[in-house]
């Protein structure tokens, strides 16, 4: 069994509240992430979990509540903000470059780490030479350990789903990520695949210490790695807890079984 | 057969990271340049280049070609769509016009810099709306750049030096006390300065910017989470891409036409770059330089083939049909590439070594 | 005072034709989702056409209809060979494909008909009308009155005919949603062709009536690409947008080619001519408006998903 030291809360949420127009995406939403661990935020489509990693890293920007991250309240994140700040993500519909090879989309990954200026790449030459391949280095480890060594120079578009997914998280982890937000990582995989990527996602979390905050929809692979469980449903929470709690929970049957509220 | 990479490993990332990873890439590409430096001018001393091909292809084909690489910065890399591609040609030209007019000692090759600092200037005030709009609101957007620069130098005297013509004629270029004269001295000059800026776009696109630029071009979303700024980012291609676009002005008026009004810089010429991306290839550098090849030349080929099928059929075509060919050319051209190969003739350029490298074994 | 409502008026009668235009390409863009920059080359190509035939010694009554059935002829062609293969391409592809669409059919109109300025007498004097200068000493052209007129007229139909026909119903559903259109049925390619040959009229009617004014040349393709700052001001997808971004530009164009040079003059103290501004000024009110608007002032704001 893992053997881990699960932190402090470094992020916590409440009252969080999100609309758009009239369809109420989330409603006073609060619960809180501790470092280290693996937090799962599950429910059925439509119930808000991916609005909820978008107001995480400041794609949207919710009416009312407050976050607090790092010890420091805001009302809202900001995109650059809470990517400088060690928030890196997936996205439930690959969102890669796709005009971009494989090592150049993990290389974004590594922009904000980048100190060298237009110019000196211009003249790619002295440190901006050095600087490159510095993380040239970084990002072939991460391709090293996603197993993608084949396919670093092909563009990402051309590649299967499961292998855009791993390329993905290549790139969320060229950042080095304190936090790290999982849309449906595993989604339309075959099984042999959901088990690398369970691999990739527990080895990050132990080796690196990463703390992640998981949207999964197989409810086996979230029980058996998630350490706490947030249940969404409608933009409401209905449960939170361990996933023997979060199992037990009538609400989280009902929810699953369809039941009208 | 000799096109092969195997046996050639790369043992550092330095080696890998290269413009021409590949050995005989390297050694075709150092033939071109030398060829382009050296061989061309010999040729011409020997009499099998003329003046003519020096004025009429040669230069222009290169100085589009800078052109194109500008405006390719902007749209094949960073996915901004313009249709001012002129007017920012024409600041260059006219802003280099006015610090070589009215600084004495202006060195000429500062005056470029100078103009192309001011278009990039320009670029980044008529860049801001593509912070909010995108696609073809922002295209029809550049269209305000394109008329309102081309009027205000029009109509604000300064600019061509009160000339009332609005006809304005570029100082000599003087370097060192060397002054280009001749068309092959010319060639060189501009043959120089293009080389280098290539040299310089190259880099670029393949470094860090380069990949902020095509990262919003292709998922603006995501880019901007994984930490590009939008703002600057697309600033940086609107400045940088019109920094090229100005120097290339500057050449077109210097090196090129040599007197040249606010109006030789029209809507009609923003296009004809416009296709010389798309045809060579979006996204691509040596695109720019193949596009630009291909516009220059096939109005000639054309006149040529009607001139042609004058003489020899006596056929005999109405004046003026000419020209309207090459608009259906170049029209059904577009089409058939965004078509058929949106990557343009650089992509068929790819695909022809690919299958050169597994030939004669296709499989 | 008068002066400025015969200014604004006159600016206001040419936006109802810049409307004109402008509806031809919303058109097409709600219907395929396809912004077709060719439109204004269209309007050339139909006036150009219409003129040829009826200086070949056709009668416009028969030279118009025969033009109508060329456009339509056109739009099937462009449907079939320029749109099918590159439906699903992002839009600025196709974007760029109605930007060569533009040059093959200059180029076409051009090579049939020649380069020269045609003149078209629709029978309708350009001359003051008689009644408003008598009785509000106001000089307002009587051909831009029925001009606009019959462009307003058409607006009209054609509002209704989206609103109120089967087709044009079917042509709501499709461009709210192609799969769903496809899945209930609607024949897409079928639906598409109309929308061409209904675009095709338009550019018929703004060619003949802009034709008339202007002279038939190849000027009129700009005056077509004012329809762009038009819709950037209404929005793509608005009917209504057209024809209030229509007026707007028409009226504010006039006003500011008539007001702006004396004030620059007294501004910064020069005798420079500068006039032309109607030659930009759409563009530049369009750039501006978009950084306070930029869905325009009757599309919807969309928040971007991920
Ligand atoms: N950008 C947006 N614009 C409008 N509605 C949105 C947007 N993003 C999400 N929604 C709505 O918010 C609700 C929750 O969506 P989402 O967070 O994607 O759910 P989940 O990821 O749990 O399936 C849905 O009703 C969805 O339609
Ligand atoms: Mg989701």
């Amino acid at each position: 069994m893992m053997n881990k030291r699960i932190g402090e809360v470094i992020l916590s949420f409440e009252n969080i509240s999100l609309s758009f127009g009239g369809v109420k995406a989330l409603t006073r939403i609060g619960f809180d992430v501790r470092e280290h661990e693996i937090r799962a935020i599950i429910g059925p489509n439509g119930a808000g979990k991916s609005s909820m990693l978008n107001v995480i890293n400041g794609v949207y920007h919710p009416q009312e509540g407050e976050i607090v991250f790092r010890g420091k309240s805001r009302r809202g994140m900001n995109t650059y903000e809470s990517a400088k700040s060690g928030i890196a993500r997936t996205f439930q519909n690959i969102a890669l470059f796709k005009g971009m090879s494989v090592l150049d989309n993990i290389m974004t990954g590594r922009n904000l780490k980048m100190r060298s200026n237009f110019l000196l790449d211009a003249l790619y030459w002295g440190p901006a030479q050095r600087e490159e391949i510095a993380h040239r280095r970084k990002v072939e480890e991460i391709i090293d350990f996603l197993e993608i060594q084949h396919i670093r120079k092909t563009p990402v578009g051309r590649l299967a789903y499961g292998l855009q997914k791993r390329v993905e998280l290549g790139r969320a982890l060229a950042a080095e990520p304190s936090i790290l937000l999982l849309d449906e990582p595993m989604a339309g995989m075959n099984v042999e695949e959901k088990q690398d990527m369970c691999r990739f996602i527990l080895d990050v979390n132990d080796q690196l210490g990463t703390t992640i905050i998981l949207i999964e929809h197989d409810m086996g692979v979230v029980m058996d790695i998630s350490d706490r469980v947030v249940v969404l449903d409608y933009g409401k929470k209905i449960a939170d807890g361990t996933p023997d709690e979060v199992r037990a929970n009538q609400d989280v049957i009902d929810a699953y079984l369809g039941v009208a509220h | 057969m000799f096109y092969r990479e195997a046996g050639q490993f790369k043992a550092t990332y330095a080696e890998d990271n290269r413009i021409f990873p590949i050995r005989q890439d390297r050694i075709v590409f150092a033939f071109i340049i030398i060829f382009a430096f050296l061989g061309v001018p010999l040729l011409a001393s020997i009499g099998l280049v003329s003046n003519y091909t020096f004025t009429a292809i040669l230069t222009p084909f290169l100085i589009f070609s800078l052109a194109a690489l500008g405006l390719n910065i902007l749209t094949g890399y960073a996915g901004q769509l313009s249709l001012g591609t002129a007017a920012f040609m024409a600041v260059g030209a006219f802003a280099s016009y006015n610090f070589m007019l009215r600084i004495e000692g202006m060195p000429i090759l500062v005056a470029f810099m100078l103009g192309g600092l001011c278009a990039a200037g320009v670029g980044i005030v008529f860049g801001l709306p593509s912070l909010r709009i995108r696609g073809f609101y922002l295209a029809a957007a550049t269209l305000a750049t394109q008329f309102f620069i081309v009027w205000c130098l029009t109509k604000i005297g300064w600019f061509t030096n009160y000339s009332s013509s609005g006809v304005i004629s570029a100082q000599k270029i003087a370097i060192l006390g060397y002054t280009f004269e001749s068309s092959m001295s010319k060639y060189l000059f501009v043959l120089s300065v293009v080389s280098v800026m290539a040299l310089l776009a190259k880099n670029m696109v393949r470094s860090n910017i380069g990949r902020s630029w095509m990262a919003i071009r292709d998922m603006d979303m995501a880019a901007e989470v994984i930490g590009f700024r939008p703002m600057r980012t697309k600033l940086m291609a609107f400045a940088v891409s019109s920094f090229y676009c100005g120097v290339s002005g500057a050449l077109f008026a210097y090196a090129y036409l040599g007197t040249v009004e606010p109006e030789g810089f029209n809507l009609d010429l923003s296009f004809r770059i416009l296709f010389m991306v798309i045809i060579g290839g979006l996204g691509s550098i040596l695109g720019s330089f193949l596009g630009s090849a291909f516009i220059v030349l096939l109005p000639i080929v054309l006149s040529i083939t009607i001139q042609f099928l004058e003489h020899s059929i006596g056929l005999n075509l109405p004046s003026g049909i000419g020209s309207s060919i090459e608009l259906m050319a170049f029209g059904s051209l577009i089409i058939f590439f965004l078509i058929v190969e949106p990557h343009g003739l650089a992509r068929l350029w790819q695909i022809g070594k690919e299958k050169l490298r597994l030939w004669p074994f296709p499989h | 005072m008068q002066f400025f409502f015969e200014v604004l008026i006159a600016g206001l009668l040419s936006g109802v034709m810049y409307s004109l235009v402008a509806l031809g390409y919303v058109l097409i863009y709600k219907a395929s989702g396809v912004f077709n920059f060719a439109q204004g080359a269209m309007v050339f190509f139909a006036a150009l056409t219409a003129v040829g035939l009826h200086d070949l010694g056709l009668s416009l009554w028969l030279a118009v209809p025969l033009t109508m059935v060329a456009m339509i002829a056109l739009g099937l062609v462009t449907e079939r060979v320029v749109l099918r293969p590159l439906v699903a391409q992002a839009e600025i592809t196709l974007f760029m494909a109605t930007i060569g669409l533009t040059f093959f059919i200059e180029g076409l109109a051009q090579a049939i008909w020649g380069a020269s300025v045609r003149g078209l007498e629709l029978g309708i004097a350009d001359v003051p009308l008689d009644w408003l200068l008598d009785h509000a000493n106001m000089a307002i052209s009587q051909f831009d009155l029925i001009a606009a007129g019959i462009a307003a007229v058409l607006v009209a139909a054609l509002a209704i005919f989206f609103s109120k026909t089967k087709i044009g119903r079917a042509l709501r559903a499709v461009a709210d949603d192609h799969q769903a259109a496809l899945s209930v049925g609607i024949p897409l390619h079928h639906i598409w062709g109309v929308v061409w040959a209904v675009a095709g009229f338009v550019a018929l009617v703004a060619g003949l009536l802009w034709g008339a004014r202007n002279g038939v040349q190849f000027a009129l393709t700009f005056v077509a690409l004012k329809a762009l700052p038009v819709l950037i001001l209404g929005g793509f997808t608005s009917v209504p947008g057209a024809i209030v971004g229509g007026l707007i530009i028409g009226a504010s164009e006039k006003l500011a080619e008539v007001y702006i040079p004396p004030l620059l003059q007294t501004l910064f103290d020069t005798q420079m001519n500068l006039g032309g501004i109607e030659g930009w000024f759409p563009y530049v009110l369009a750039l501006l408006f978009l950084l306070v608007r930029p869905e325009g002032l009757f599309g919807e704001r969309i928040i971007r998903r991920i």
